[in-house]
């Protein structure tokens, strides 16, 4: 217990220090988890040792919760529009990186199995690397990082058939190893079975993820949703992804693919944001681990010893990868920018090499005098790309780049945010958010309720469940993209918390505030919220107006005088705003605040006329200069 | 007979004198139909299918309202705008308004004499309302020599009173389809507007142009009794 708190009490204040200084310095906090990684390993202070490994293998983890979470805001039909990419550019850079890095193998007199099983590990980049460093710099949702998504993502499913490829490449040279397995990658519970029931073996497995998804687990959300209990619905989320992982682990399935899965079957679930914000943070907390261990895991002995070969390979198959990379982009149609931002993230080796180089030490495929210096090399090739990105944003790409600017592209693909945001979805809400949709305007909705939200979302409404009071959940809802958010929440206290957490972490955001009475009203403008709806006044003049109609007024007549009255209540509040902040200690209690602030409502309205003259109307003064003196004529005189 | 759909736009009709008087004076009857717009649409939402179906319903279209800035009051115009869509109004395929006729009649606080070359309007009513004979052209109706009280801001009770009769018996003879004998003229007025121009600046206060008896239609108008049927009952 004290080992393990020590522990984390080292990684953990690692992290607090090292990324920090590396976002100040510009560099990224991938680039701060792996130095920090480096100056705790045992080559530097020392404090972690050979135990590092396993907390890599235990980080691991948080790749597959990034996937989910990935998953999660890719729906299915964008899924489906990158398959051209994904198969097209993955299966291409998988193959021709292979072929290159085999070819080098060969080059240098590896055995042609060893050379492609190298060639083919080595084929695979980085996804946790990739795509935080990409996320964190907003580069995601360009065509170039959206093409080296795509890629990534063929490379996750490749893993599956190089598993099974790997064994097969054993010449037996290096048997002496094979048969200390267990690792779960290794010894799927299938393995005994014959072909054919592997693979239904794995579709069932996929059909289980994605008919379970659609089925049994909205349900299941939906029940502990109604329960409003959060820590419960977090233990959920991370139950379903562990679950699916260990399935997938089961079948011999990467478990980060199966969790990708599951996310995209539940990307067009109400459950999406929430499931997002409870697994991110456990995501975030993990992939830092993983970036310190593999900072840890660097053996810095091994490199001083063998520093031109590890050096060597490591630059040499980044050069290669980075050559096939460009060749790819070029073909695929990118140019400038994207090309660029392409080709300088995906040249490096990634965190399936580690599992990969194990199980083909254990399969007898690779003896460790190759595999050694190969992690190395990979480990280093992972430290690099943030310095390459960093190098390219800084240095390449504004030279060499085109002002083809990403950022011009319209966001129509990956995250595309919502552009209006409705916290809350009452009565209130829902007539906001339906005139929005009359008009084709694109709302996310947050609702707290799980009844109401699965009742509108039967009627096609794109409604979240959720609590719009937190910040985390209004980040992924979109609140750094939208224009504006109405909140239709249903308590003056609730309106407020959002408003503070809007105020406070998206100043970007517009506010539309419902109000429920005229003091609430009051205390949002002085919040600082520009647009404030006191929810009785439009119905009270709606009221009113017919109510002028009925008894004989014109209704253009009415009409105006009800806009003349809203206005001048506005303009009332106003007024009111500034006296009660100078007088507030004088007032003893709220009740008499509110009896003083109604009279001196009333006392406006009387010094007013309530907008009677609309002096470009009036005749009389015409009649008086041009007329015959008989400016008061009434025609019914006459008769 | 025709069929008589009068399009009333007044923002301000509780300080009206001369079309308070009209609307009350108009014959009342099943030909006759008074569309009040500011009434209807007080904020602005015109029903253009509504208003579709009435023009379709009707033989004649009378634009009734004051002179605003030489023009019609907004919501008049806003109706021209939404309801005269293309492809039905007008355009190729738009003739759901043709052989229809129009008649606008107004009230004006200039005197005749202002309206015409040498006087302080420069120009006369015909010339300013040109842009609703074209509309009306456009949509294939026929135009009307426009009806018009001038000089409103010098009427007495008993004037008023008397253009109140005039409108009546106006509004029998378009349910009688008077205009059918009418001569085009691109300049005639529906009546009498014979005093001389009075030149810049406006006059104090011009002689005898207040109609001390029921004002002339012009030339071939009636001045007759309105049809017995559009008759108030
Ligand atoms: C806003 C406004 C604009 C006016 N513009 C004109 C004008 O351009 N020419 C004119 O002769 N009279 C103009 N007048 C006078 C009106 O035409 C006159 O007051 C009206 O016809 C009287 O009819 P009523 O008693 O039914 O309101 C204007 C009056 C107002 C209130």
């Amino acid at each position: 217990m004290d080992a393990f708190l020590t522990q984390a009490f080292v990684y953990l204040l690692a992290a607090v220090v090292a990324v920090p200084i590396a976002k100040r310095l510009g560099l990224g906090s991938v680039l701060g988890y792996l130095i920090a990684g480096i100056v705790i390993g045992p080559d530097v202070l020392g404090f972690v040792g050979s135990e590092g490994q396993d907390v890599l293998h235990f980080a691991e983890f948080g790749v597959v919760l990034m996937l989910f979470v990935i998953g999660l805001e890719l729906e299915p039909s964008l899924l489906w529009r990158l398959r051209g990419p994904i198969l097209g550019m993955g299966g291409l850079q998988v193959s021709l990186s292979t072929a290159a890095i085999t070819g080098g193998g060969l080059a240098f007199g590896l055995p042609w199995n060893e050379a492609l099983a190298v060639g083919m590990i080595l084929a695979l980049s980085s996804t946790a690397i990739v795509l935080q460093t990409l996320g964190e710099k907003g580069q995601l949702e360009t065509s170039g990082g959206r093409s080296a998504f795509s890629v990534l993502l063929f490379q996750d499913i490749a893993v599956i058939p190089m598993l099974a490829l790997l064994p097969l490449l054993g010449s037996g040279s290096h048997g002496a190893e094979a048969g200390e397995s267990g690792h779960a990658e290794s010894a799927s519970m299938l393995a005994g079975l014959p072909g054919w029931a592997q693979t239904l073996a794995v579709l069932g497995a996929v059909a289980i993820i994605v008919v379970g998804g659609r089925y049994l687990i909205r349900p299941l959300l939906r029940a502990i949703a109604r329960t409003r209990s959060r820590e419960v619905f977090t233990a959920m989320a991370l139950t379903l992804v562990i679950g699916i992982a260990l399935l997938m682990q089961l079948v011999g399935l990467s478990a980060a693919l199966g969790t990708f899965l599951a996310g995209v079957v539940l990307a067009t679930s109400e459950y999406r944001h929430e499931l997002e914000s409870n697994i991110d943070p456990f995501k975030g907390l993990l992939l830092g681990l993983f970036f310190l261990a593999v900072g840890a895991s660097i053996d810095f002995g091994l490199i001083a010893e063998q520093t031109g070969t590890i050096v060597g390979i490591a630059l040499g198959v980044m050069l290669l990868k980075f050559l096939v990379l460009f060749v790819l982009a070029k073909g695929f149609g990118l140019r400038g920018d994207p090309a660029l931002l392409f080709s300088f993230a995906l040249p490096q080796m990634g965190e399936f090499a580690f599992v990969l180089f194990s199980f083909a030490t254990q399969e007898g495929v690779l003896g460790s005098e190759i595999v050694d210096p190969l992690v190395a090399a990979v480990a280093i090739s992972m430290a690099l790309t943030p310095l390459l990105l960093l190098v390219n944003d800084r240095v390449i790409r504004p030279r060499f780049g085109t002002k083809e600017s990403e950022e011009t592209r319209p966001m129509d693909d990956m995250h595309a945010g919502a552009r209006v945001l409705i916290a809350g979805f009452g009565y209130f809400g829902a007539t906001v958010g339906r005139l929005l949709r009359a008009k084709n305007v694109e709302t996310t909705v947050l609702e707290y309720d799980s009844d109401r939200v699965d009742l509108l979302r039967d009627m096609g409404l794109e409604v979240y469940y959720g609590d719009a009071t937190r910040e985390d959940l209004l980040e992924i809802a979109g609140a750094r993209k939208a224009r504006l958010i109405v909140i239709a929440l249903p308590t003056p206290e609730m309106t407020m918390d959002v408003v503070r957490t809007v105020q406070k972490h998206f100043p970007e955001l517009e506010v539309f505030a419902r109000a429920f009475d005229w003091p609430d009203a009051v205390d949002l403008r002085e919040a600082g919220v520009d647009h404030v709806y006191w929810q009785s006044l439009d119905t009270a003049m709606r009221a009113g107006r017919d109510v002028l109609s009925e008894l004989g007024f014109r209704a253009y007549a009415a009409q105006r005088a009800t806009r003349t009255f809203v206005r001048l209540d506005q303009e009332s509040m106003e007024a009111l705003m500034g006296v009660e902040r100078d007088d507030r200690s004088v007032y003893v209690s709220v009740a008499r605040e509110r009896i003083e602030n109604l009279e001196r409502v009333l006392r406006r309205d009387i010094e007013s006329d309530g907008g009677a003259r609309d002096l470009g109307w009036d005749p009389d003064s015409l009649r008086t200069e041009y007329g015959d003196g008989d400016a008061s004529g009434d025609p019914a005189a006459a008769s | 007979m025709a069929r008589v759909l009068i399009l009333f736009a007044h923002p301000v009709l509780e300080k009206s004198r001369v079309h308070r008087r009209l609307v009350a004076a108009t014959p009342r009857s099943e030909r006759v139909t008074v569309h009040d717009l500011y009434e209807e649409y007080p904020d602005f939402d015109i029903d253009v299918a509504r208003e579709q179906r009435l023009l379709l319903d009707h033989d004649v279209i009378v634009f009734q309202h004051p002179l605003y800035w030489y023009s019609g009051p907004p919501l008049l115009k806003e109706w021209l705008d939404l309801v005269l869509e293309h492809g039905w109004a007008y355009g190729s395929e738009g003739d759901a308004l043709h052989g229809k006729v129009v008649l606008q009649a107004i009230s004006a606080g200039g005197h005749a004499s202002a309206y015409c070359e040498e006087g302080y309007n420069r120009w006369t009513i015909r010339q300013y309302l040109r842009p609703f004979e074209g509309t009306a052209r456009l949509c294939g109706m026929t135009y009307l020599p426009p009806w018009v009280v001038f000089g409103t801001h010098r009427l007495g009770a008993s004037d008023i009173e008397a253009w109140g009769e005039a409108w009546s018996r106006t509004v029998g003879w378009l349910v009688d389809e008077g205009w059918r004998d009418l001569e085009p003229d691109p300049n005639a007025l529906l009546v009498e507007g014979a005093e001389e121009c009075a030149p810049w600046p406006p006059p104090g206060v011009p002689e005898g142009v207040q109609p001390e008896r029921a004002p002339n239609i012009a030339r071939n108008a009636p001045v007759g009794d309105v049809p017995s049927e559009s008759r108030e009952p």
